[in-house]
């Protein structure tokens, strides 16, 4: 008797609350001057003060609080004038203090924004996802529990604490409950956690990258009868980090959720983990119980007070909205939506764009980052964006190929080799002894010696039977290693047999 | 040699008449005479001490521009972290533990060449009045073995008074430097809070904490403070300012034209007679050395102690979280696949001593959701409010003077099983850690009805700490003249002493 997710919309109307939590960039930790760079050994980036040894004490990174204002300013926040850090109390062995130093009821950016538009049976639609605080915090150590099934704490025999990730940046961005988005609100969900990932990638403030965790979504879902004005109960689906996750998290909780109110049980309040293999979540803590962290100001820290002044030149200093810029770039290029779409689906709008600004036509831009290079990446399984060609190794290659010193075959194999870790374009032809034969002695020579080769083939040709100079011209083609352009062979060939295009 | 004042043996090492390794070495051979029944000491580190006063001897010998107390000895309560030298708090927990790093103080210490003897005797995580909840056993009191040196810095009181140092540092979160100073006739300074750099010092309580210099006369402490003091960037509490000039003070002990407040707050009942009579001959001295003595009130005090007894545990229930047997220190019951949270629970059970878990127990419940604004935020309320006093009190006077606490020293095990009568020790000096300000303690002579030594408490406003130093070695002048000898000359003898 499982229900459909029509069966669940006719009737229930979900409510949404999301939490993201964003690594920031940082060179250095939140609160001591280790390195934040990821995979290092185990425990090699600590310091007394994010082991929390005795007597060790936090001081703020600066560019921290930088970042944190920026992210909160792109989100249409107020700025507090004076905020402060408080502890969050409670044991766990991952976390070196045995507190968390967060923000609680003073956080650094109130009251903020967020618009999506999404695709709706009525055309595009703006929802509009309000946001409550973003703050500042740091993260936990990991935990690597050894024996057991599950990988789980439950169960193992030991488990390896790394304090490598402990004291990293982290923000925190809160939404309001956002209700309203009726069918649409895995939709809703995932076209916001992707606008905030733009918005946060176009600040420079971090990775943003959530396969590694460095942007990760927690989503609260809760339904209540259509009509009914008093909320459901909440699951919370923990650290889901992907776009398509959390809208199946969200799907999958919203049915979960209505089988149960259907059946006149409960849903209990707890946290869940999504599973990626099959789309459901399990569950994870129960928060029946409101856990007590006994926040309090953390007194080893003064309170933040940024001055108005510089406030307003992060203000002013803000890069443009990606959804703005996005429609800027595409009315620029006039490109399709589709293609536009595919772009963003593939991650390349910027790489793109960097093509562009070097001076490579955008449909060519588009052509090579969509085409070739986004085929050798899933050939090789990686982010495109983790390729080794840059945008002006591309804007190089169209630039040849214009100049007619590289044909398209040629250039296929001029990005391969950059990839491949050859060099630079310029370095991989010369290595390669890539070039366009446009020498036409060498070329002639070439073609008698097809006409020669295949004299039967010829007298077709002088005999007006033009179809068959493809044979020759195959012939000629691999004898010159593929450097000729073939329109030239062809002519020159024609013109040598007593021929020309009818 | 060892009866010297600190700033009398670094004369005598700057003229060359003694070296550094003599006087570190006589130093070493007081306390191995003396500390069996003083026990001051938690750990002496002779080696070390004796290799940096070589080394020390060794730059002045060859001509390099030493700082003023170069060379001269210095005992540390071990609550300061120093590099590879145990340091236990006075806790089980931490037994074992030697630190990888040097706090502020420590390396300022260093830089100094101040020579580092050993860690002193303290109550567990500086909570305490007696040095009784050391988990090592307690300090004697050197004027009495039989009574309490103070707490919780009484080792580093005791090791000045038995002349085992000449120096020492002390951490006061509600009194730790001057209650011991009081009961032991010696000289124990809070600075600002602020002033001296918090990093390295395990925290109790790390809005009232703060680190200080402990000595046997008033411009000891202030050379002290001078060496240990300033902003540090490790410590977001410590203050970006210029140190107050508190040697320049200490030098001139001039009062003339200043207004010094007495608390009519802090006197009267409960205070013993012998302690109200020092006191009133201490204001005496001083009206004559040409100060003017006012009468200031401080309506707010007497909700001092209990805010304090909330703030202090809510912090401390937080800072000691991080002692759960993962990363250092004590670790028990590690056997046949225990759980972490076993481990823990286990390690904190035989680790904290009961007064710890008191206050560990008190503070959890103070913060709990739903307890937290009628206690917590209760109790910071009176601290603006007592600070609030105290800035009204130094509209009308310069500094402030009380009695530093109610009582000469009491008998060791008398108030063990009163927390509260232990916590009455501390009702004139915890308004100062509330509001941050500065405060001095110095031996103003002895109770006549049991010949203990009495404490003199000077409070200054927010980065004046030079204005208490001035009080104090105006005051001290004076009684010296009275005296005709440090009061400390009247110590008795103890066993073995040289």
């Amino acid at each position: 008797m499982s229900l459909t997710y029509d069966d669940v919309i006719a009737k229930y109307e979900p409510v949404l609350g999301l939490e993201v939590h964003v690594e920031l960039n940082t060179k250095s930790k939140m609160f001591c001057g280790c390195s934040t760079i990821f995979g290092a050994e185990p425990n090699t980036q600590t310091c007394p003060v994010c082991l929390a040894l005795p007597g060790a004490l936090p001081t703020v990174n600066e560019k921290a609080i930088e970042s944190t204002i920026k992210i909160g300013l792109a989100l249409n926040c107020s700025i507090a004038p004076f905020s402060r850090f408080a502890r969050k109390n409670y044991f766990y062995p991952d976390m070196p203090k045995n507190f968390q130093i967060s923000q609680y009821d003073e956080p650094i950016c109130v009251n903020g924004y967020v618009d999506v538009e999404i695709e709706t049976d009525e055309g595009p639609k703006v929802f509009r996802i309000e946001v409550e605080r973003v703050h500042m915090e740091e993260d936990t150590g990991k935990s690597l529990h050894v024996g057991g099934a599950t990988g789980r704490i439950h169960g193992a025999e030991y488990s390896l604490l790394d304090y490598n990730r402990a004291g990293i940046p982290l923000v925190e961005i809160v939404t309001k409950i956002v209700p309203g988005t009726g069918k649409y609100a895995p939709e809703v969900a995932r076209a916001y956690v992707a606008e905030l990932r733009d918005i946060l990638r176009s600040l420079g403030v971090s990775d943003v990258k959530m396969e590694q965790g460095s942007l990760r979504c927690d989503a609260n879902v809760s339904l209540r009868l259509i009509g009914v004005d008093t909320l459901g109960t909440r699951s919370e689906t923990k650290n889901v980090n992907s776009l398509r996750s959390v809208e199946r998290a969200i799907r999958g909780e919203m049915i979960r959720h209505a089988e149960l109110l259907n059946k006149g049980e409960r849903v209990v309040q707890e946290t869940r983990h999504f599973q990626e293999d099959t789309g459901l979540t399990r569950s994870g803590r129960s928060k029946e119980q409101a856990e007590d962290y006994r926040y309090f100001p953390e007194p080893d820290l003064v309170p933040v007070a940024p001055d108005a002044a510089w406030i307003e030149e992060l203000r002013a200093a803000l890069p443009e909205r990606p959804s703005i810029h996005r429609k800027r770039l595409q009315e620029q290029w006039s490109v399709p939506d589709k293609e536009m779409s595919a772009m963003i689906n593939a991650d390349v709008l910027d790489v793109v764009e960097a093509t562009v600004a070097l001076g490579a036509d955008p449909a060519k831009a588009r052509g090579w980052w969509l085409g070739e290079i986004s085929r050798i990446a899933n050939e090789k399984d990686v982010a495109i964006n983790d390729l080794a060609i840059a945008a002006s190794d591309v804007a190089e290659i169209v630039a040849l190929v214009n100049a007619g010193e590289l044909t398209d075959k040629l250039a296929r194999q001029v990005v391969e080799g950059v990839i491949a870790g050859e060099g630079k374009p310029a370095a991989v032809i010369a290595a390669r002894g890539i070039k366009v034969v446009n020498d036409d002695s060498a070329l002639m020579a070439a073609i008698e010696r097809a006409c020669a080769g295949q004299p039967e083939t010829a007298q077709k040709v002088r005999d007006g039977h033009l179809p068959a100079a493809g044979a020759l011209i195959g012939a000629i083609m691999k004898d010159t290693k593929g450097q000729a352009d073939a329109a030239k062979v062809r002519s020159l060939l024609l013109a040598h047999l007593g021929q020309s295009e009818g | 040699m060892i009866r010297n004042s600190a700033s009398e043996m670094a004369a005598k090492l700057a003229s060359g008449e003694i070296t550094s390794v003599a006087l570190t070495q006589a130093h070493l051979d007081q306390i191995s005479a003396v500390d069996t029944d003083v026990h001051a000491f938690l750990h002496v580190d002779t080696q070390g001490a004796l290799a940096q006063a070589a080394a020390i001897d060794a730059k002045r010998k060859s001509g390099e521009k030493l700082s003023p107390l170069a060379g001269v000895p210095l005992a540390l309560k071990d609550v300061m972290t120093q590099k590879g030298i145990p340091t236990t708090c006075g806790s089980k927990i931490l037994e074992g533990w030697r630190p990888p790093y040097d706090s502020t103080v420590v390396a300022n210490l260093k830089k100094n060449d101040i020579v580092i003897l050993g860690k002193t005797n303290m109550d567990e995580f500086a909570m305490g009045s007696s040095t009784e909840n050391s988990a090592y056993g307690p300090t004697h009191n050197p004027w009495d073995l039989t009574r309490i040196p103070g707490g919780s810095g009484g080792g580093s009181a005791a090791s000045l008074a038995a002349f085992e140092a000449p120096l020492a540092i002390g951490t006061d979160t509600g009194g730790s430097i001057r209650q011991p100073a009081a009961v032991t006739g010696t000289v124990g300074v809070k600075p600002t809070y602020g002033g001296v750099s918090r990093y390295g010092l395990v925290a109790f309580s790390s809005s009232l904490d703060q680190a200080g210099p402990c000595a046997r006369t008033v411009l000891d402490a202030a050379l002290l403070h001078e060496a240990i003091a300033g902003h540090d960037p490790k410590d977001s509490t410590s203050i970006n300012a210029p140190v107050p000039a508190v040697v320049a003070a200490a030098k001139s002990g001039n009062v003339k034209g200043m207004k010094i407040g007495v608390v009519k707050e802090l006197n009267g009942d409960g205070y013993q007679k012998g302690v109200r009579n020092r006191f009133e001959e201490s204001l005496e001295l001083l009206a004559a050395a040409g100060a003017e003595i006012v009468e200031v009130s401080a309506p707010n005090f007497e909700y001092a102690l209990a805010a304090y007894y909330l703030i202090a545990p809510s912090e401390c229930s937080s800072n000691l979280a991080r002692f759960d047997a993962m990363r250092y220190g004590l670790r028990v019951g590690d056997i046949d696949g225990a759980s972490a949270e076993s481990v823990m629970n286990l390690t904190r059970e035989v680790g904290f001593g009961r007064e710890v878990k008191r206050r560990i127990i008190l503070g959890t419940y103070a913060l709990s959701s739903g307890y937290y604004d009628a206690y917590y935020g209760s109790a910071q309320k009176v601290r603006t409010l007592i600070t609030q006093d105290f800035n009204k009190a130094f509209e009308i006077a310069d500094v402030l003077v009380s009695p530093t606490c109610p009582t000469t020293a009491f008998k060791i095990g008398e108030k063990a099983n009163d927390p509260l009568a232990m916590y009455l020790n501390d009702i004139a000096t915890i308004p100062v850690n509330m509001a941050g300000i500065g405060g001095m303690s110095l031996p103003s002579g002895v109770a006549e009805e049991d010949g203990l030594p009495v404490g003199f408490q000077i409070m200054s406003p927010v980065m004046k700490d030079d204005r208490m130093y001035s009080v104090g070695a105006a005051l001290e002048a004076a009684l010296l003249s009275k005296w005709g000898a440090p009061l400390l000359s009247t110590i008795p003898a103890l066993a073995g002493s040289k």
